[in-house]
């Protein structure tokens, strides 16, 4: 019929051809590659990590001491980001321009699709401000994080701050992820795990704009946030803050320690910084200033600082004594006081008090000399080979007190002190054949000797109990929180600490410690004072309180406070009173204000804490 | 009584029943791909689905009508229909409304109407017509030109609307005019020319030469059909080409690969040369020559398309859906491959897509539709449709051959034609196989004037074919 017919096959062909081509084509990327499905899935979901709230922090008393705050980050998309009014964000936020573009070229690198942070920790009143003017930002977003309230204006030392994750944190954790919040200091740092709780996932649904349209399978897939565990910490806040009240203007750490059972009730580094200026906007700000003021309030005087124990360390010697049995109570020494005192060529100045005095006597009245004629007595006992033996044994004793350790393993930023080891005299002294009267100095707390705060006032614990120590710590142990409290002993025998502790208890009734004395409640305590050759002498305080079944053990250690008696006593017998009594007998409270008014800070810093304390009062 | 029963006995009821179905899974997709949870109903009409429906329903009164006219109406008037279309056609350049950069749409009330899509049927009509005459004969130098200004007018006024890829469904009557007599060559120039084109901007200039040298050699082979000479060519030519991968590695020369295989190839092809002059093979030296002409113009193509000006550039990378950042101009097709690709063997359910549904996929309803099948039925669904829509054209094919009249087969082999490059252009375009045309999917795309114009043209057919046996040819 037509010559053409034929040319149907071919056309036919043609079309099979194409079709099976194409059904091949769609047989390999539907069923074989299975990339698109990832494709898919990176397309339309977007993983939003659900922030839980950090675990809150108590007082002893369940106060509530840090809490959380909502707060906001500003969020840019950069490759959405149109030309807007900088201006105008630089006024709503009180930031600097360069600040901003800083940030925005930060974001741009990082990448131009994802989602990065360009402000963070905006405060709930910017927020207000900028989410009316939101609209006009394209590509901006915000996102709700919470971050630290602090009820108190002090004890950043305690608490520490919280502060984003660095690089090398997210390399060795991988729970962690960039803008992510982390614990950079104390109980924030050493509780990390407890506080920080478990991000949560929720998978949205997002359409080609980025717009959310809804959650993947209703939430099935949804990880809800677990909230952070609370810590109850063992501290007296209301004993905290009278502490801060007395050490305004004033260098020192104070801490005290309940000793049956180690609970930390009250640690004071000063001067402090309110922890609220860590938090939002300003924050890096403030942490410059801070770090630039004269008097380092970032230094945890309590923990970090350790200095000579000088006379407290007395107790310790005479312990030794009289274990070793070199002295007994009754054993006598002369002293010549300001005269200076002569021992075994030695000469040894002192302040004028009875001569001879007994152990008891020599607690009490702090004598020099009688301690540096027990020091020859220990290190040239008999029963050891020589006094590098004798040393040895010496040292291994005052080690099982805490000094030269971390005795309290809630602070990360604990420093261990030293106490010399006998290689260090080998080298120091060029010979293995030293003398005793070379290291005399170490009979007093003075010298290579050094101990923190915390160790002195776990010094105070240990005579407070006859004999043993409970791991000091602050955070009460709690289901989830691990119980590290240990109780340590002393190889010491119980008689010879009652000795030691009516010592104590002469001093603070009749002698250096006279100003600590409280009626009705019996005091027992030993100065220090600690030479220091930048200045005024520091302060020391070891003491506890009431003799028998004590409540409380407390070192005080003021900087360039002079002698002990003069500030460290007073201010401790102050807070003793206050936290047995719960309030301070009228007749003191001419002493309570001379100690809340003196100052020992140089004036540049009196300055800087002034701005700050003028800058709370506004707040509150 | 008797006539009557006769004629809906010679209506071909498989075609009626296979178009029934794709309008109705076109149907069910578009409310899939639009779908959203404030308009649940698949009948509101203020969605596209609901809107789709009522064209659905005004398409079926059209195609009765369409059956119960006299088929001498559409063969006497064919000339006329063209005539009143190209006039249209015209009228929408002045009085049509812009959308999308096309001035393609007329606006009565809140319908819209795209004249471009009743252009085909029309053409198709007046092709028919022309090529049905007595003494047509398509080998003739002023047939074609004929058939090239009928087909030319409507895609040159379509081109001046601005919708380029309407336009381009016209060349799919090369199809009819093969089956009517043109020549085979001209056909397989068309496509060559059509493939340089593309595999010279697509793909790297290694496999466009391997491809056209793969050519050349089935050539040989099916004109000599001598498979000595053939294997002792291959032979010969893949030696030529490692003895000089050999030198490049040995002397370290900085040649590409693609050189040194065009190297190859030319040294056999000129020995070739002297064998072809000592043995008189006249096909050869044809095939010889049209294979190098084909080397020519693919390194004319790249040479000119490196000297476009970049908006320019774009503009035909664009076309062919080309480009290397996946959120810029080749968004559409990588995430219309992401959606199907996702799909997998039996897709993610209906109603369950989550590409389609967010509108990552561009043009989802019209244009991309096929990306809803692909998601959410998986590779059943896609399989199914693309051999229904086979099913359906082959049918066409085998009921155009079935016309005793001239008119009525080359009508149907129009109607073949275009729906045939509608389904290619169409799921290619989503499946990054061809260029991206914005032309519909017969039957699933939303969009009435389309399903307007398809309804029309396939029931003009089946009418015709309905009537087949009162024609005598």
């Amino acid at each position: 019929m037509n010559k053409y017919t034929h040319r149907k096959t071919v056309i036919s062909a043609i079309i099979i051809c194409i079709c099976c081509i194409y059904i091949i084509r769609l047989f390999y990327m539907q069923v074989l590659d299975d990339s698109f499905q990832m494709k898919a899935i990176l397309n339309s979901q977007r993983i939003a990590t659900q922030y839980p709230a950090r675990g809150l922090i108590y007082d002893r008393h369940h106060k509530l001491l840090v809490e959380n705050q909502p707060a906001y980050d500003l969020m840019i998309i950069p490759r959405q980001v149109k030309n807007f009014d900088t201006l105008e964000l630089i006024s709503i936020l009180g930031i600097e321009k360069e600040m901003l573009v800083k940030n925005l070229a930060k974001c741009r690198r990082y990448s131009p699709f994802k989602a990065s942070i360009l402000i963070s920790q905006i405060t709930a009143s910017q927020y207000a401000v900028l989410q009316e003017k939101l609209y006009k930002y394209t590509g901006f977003f915000m996102q709700t994080r919470t971050l630290r309230k602090y009820n108190v204006s002090h004890s950043a030392d305690v608490f520490g701050y919280i502060g984003e994750v660095s690089q090398t944190q997210i390399i060795r954790d991988s729970t962690y992820a960039a803008g992510d919040y982390i614990g950079i200091n104390g109980l924030e740092k050493s509780y990390e795990s407890v506080l920080r709780g478990v991000k949560g996932e929720k998978i949205l649904l997002v359409d080609n704009h980025n717009r959310i349209k809804g959650s993947y399978k209703d939430g099935a897939y949804d990880k809800p946030a677990i909230v952070g565990q609370n810590l109850t910490t063992t501290l007296d806040i209301d004993l905290q803050e009278y502490a801060y009240q007395l050490m305004k203007n004033k260098r020192g750490g104070i801490i005290a320690i309940e000793p049956a059972t180690g609970e930390i009730l009250l640690k004071v580094s000063s001067p402090g910084y309110d922890p609220q200026l860590l938090i939002g906007l300003e924050r890096g700000k403030n942490f410059k200033k801070l770090e630039e003021d004269p008097n380092i309030p970032l230094f945890d005087r309590t923990v970090m600082a350790s200095y000579p124990p000088g006379s407290t360390f007395k107790t310790l010697q005479a312990l030794y004594g009289l274990q070793e049995k070199v002295i007994t109570p009754e054993t006598c020494f002369e002293c010549y006081g300001k005269a200076k005192t002569a021992i075994g060529g030695i000469r040894m100045g002192c302040h004028n008090h009875i001569s001879p005095l007994d152990l008891r006597q020599s607690l009490q009245h702090s004598c020099n000399p009688y301690y540096v004629n027990v020091w020859r007595r220990v290190l040239e006992n008999n029963k050891y080979e020589n006094v590098r033996d004798s040393y040895k044994s010496w040292r291994e004793y005052i080690c099982s007190f805490g000094l030269g350790s971390k005795i309290c393993p809630d602070f990360t930023n604990e420093t261990t002190g030293s106490v010399p080891s006998v290689a260090l005299y080998d080298r120091k002294y060029n010979t293995t054949d030293w003398r005793w009267s070379y290291i005399m100095s170490l009979s007093i707390g003075q010298g290579e000797l050094l101990v923190t705060p915390l160790q002195i006032a776990n010094m105070a614990c240990i005579l407070a109990n006859r004999g043993y120590y409970m791991t000091p710590h602050i955070v009460r142990p709690s289901e989830g929180i691990e119980n590290r409290i240990e109780r340590h002993e002393i190889q010491v025998d119980r008689p010879y600490f009652d000795i030691v502790v009516d010592g104590m208890s002469m001093a603070a009734t009749a002698g250096t410690a006279r100003g600590a004395s409280i009626d009705s409640i019996a005091i027992c305590g030993k100065t220090g004072t600690a030479q220091n050759p930048h200045g005024d002498d520091h302060s020391i305080f070891m003491v506890f309180a009431p003799k028998e079944n004590p409540k409380i053990a407390m070192a005080v250690y003021i900087e360039n406070g002079g002698f002990g008696a003069q500030y460290a006593v007073p201010i401790a017998g102050l807070l003793i009173e206050k936290y047995l009594k719960g309030c301070i007998s009228p007749h003191k409270k001419a002493l309570e204000q001379r100690m809340m008014e003196s100052s020992l800070i140089t004036p540049a810093a009196q300055h800087t804490a002034k701005e700050r304390q003028e800058k709370i009062q506004e707040e509150e | 009584m008797n006539r009557q029963s006769e004629f809906l006995k010679n209506i071909d009821w498989l075609s009626i029943f296979m178009y029934t179905v794709l309008i109705f899974m076109g149907w069910i997709n578009i409310y899939a791909a639009v779908y959203n949870d404030n308009h649940s109903s698949i009948f509101d009409i203020t969605q596209s689905y609901g809107k789709q429906l009522l064209w659905i329903g005004t398409a079926s009164v059209l195609a009765f009508f369409i059956m119960l006219t006299d088929s001498k109406f559409f063969t006497a008037f064919s000339v006329i229909i063209y005539g009143l279309t190209i006039g249209i056609l015209v009228a929408v350049l002045f009085l049509g409304v812009e959308s999308k950069g096309a001035r393609s749409w007329f606006e009565l009330g809140s319908i819209r109407i795209q004249p471009a899509e009743f252009g085909k049927f029309a053409t198709c009509l007046a092709v028919a017509n022309i090529m049905s005459r007595h003494g047509f004969k398509i080998m003739r130098l002023s047939s074609l030109c004929l058939l090239g200004l009928i087909l030319a007018i409507p895609a040159g006024l379509i081109i001046l609307q601005n919708d380029t890829g309407s336009a381009l469904v016209y060349s799919s009557f090369i199809l009819v005019m093969y089956r009517e007599g043109l020549h085979g060559s001209l056909l397989l120039l068309c496509f060559i020319t059509v493939a340089i084109f593309i595999f010279t901007l697509l793909y790297p200039p290694i496999a466009v030469l391997s491809l056209i040298i793969g050519g050349t050699l089935i050539a040989f082979l099916y004109y000599r059909q001598n498979k000595q000479e053939f294997y002792r060519l291959v032979v010969f030519l893949t030696g030529c080409f490692l003895f000089l991968l050999f030198l490049r590695w040995l002397f370290e020369w900085q040649t590409p690969t693609d050189h040194l295989l065009l190297y190859a190839y030319l040294v056999t092809g000129i020995l070739g040369i002297y064998f072809i002059y000592k043995r008189r093979m006249k096909h050869i030296i044809w095939v010889l020559l049209a294979s190098w002409m084909c080397i020519v113009a693919s390194v004319g193509v790249h040479y000119a398309f490196d000297k476009l000006q970049p908006h320019q550039k774009d503009r035909i990378n664009n076309l062919l859906g080309i480009e290397a950042d996946p959120t810029g101009a080749g968004y559409n097709v990588n995430q219309s491959k992401i959606a199907i690709g996702s799909g997998g063997l039996a897709g993610k359910g209906f109603l369950q897509g989550t590409q389609t549904k967010f509108n990552f996929v561009p043009e989802q309803s019209t244009d991309f539709i096929f990306c809803t099948v692909g998601e959410e039925w998986g590779f059943l669904g896609t399989a199914i449709v693309i051999g229904l829509l086979l099913a359906f054209i082959l049918r066409i094919i085998y009921l155009a051959e079935r016309q005793r009249s001239d008119f009525s087969r080359i009508y149907g082999y129009g109607v073949a034609s275009i729906l045939f490059f509608h389904v290619a252009i169409n799921i290619g375009m989503t499946i990054g196989l061809a260029p991206v045309i914005g032309i519909p999917l017969p039957f699933f795309s939303y969009g009435g004037s389309s399903l307007w114009a398809f309804t029309i043209l396939i029931f003009i057919f089946l009418r015709l074919d309905a009537n087949r046996l009162q024609v005598f040819s």
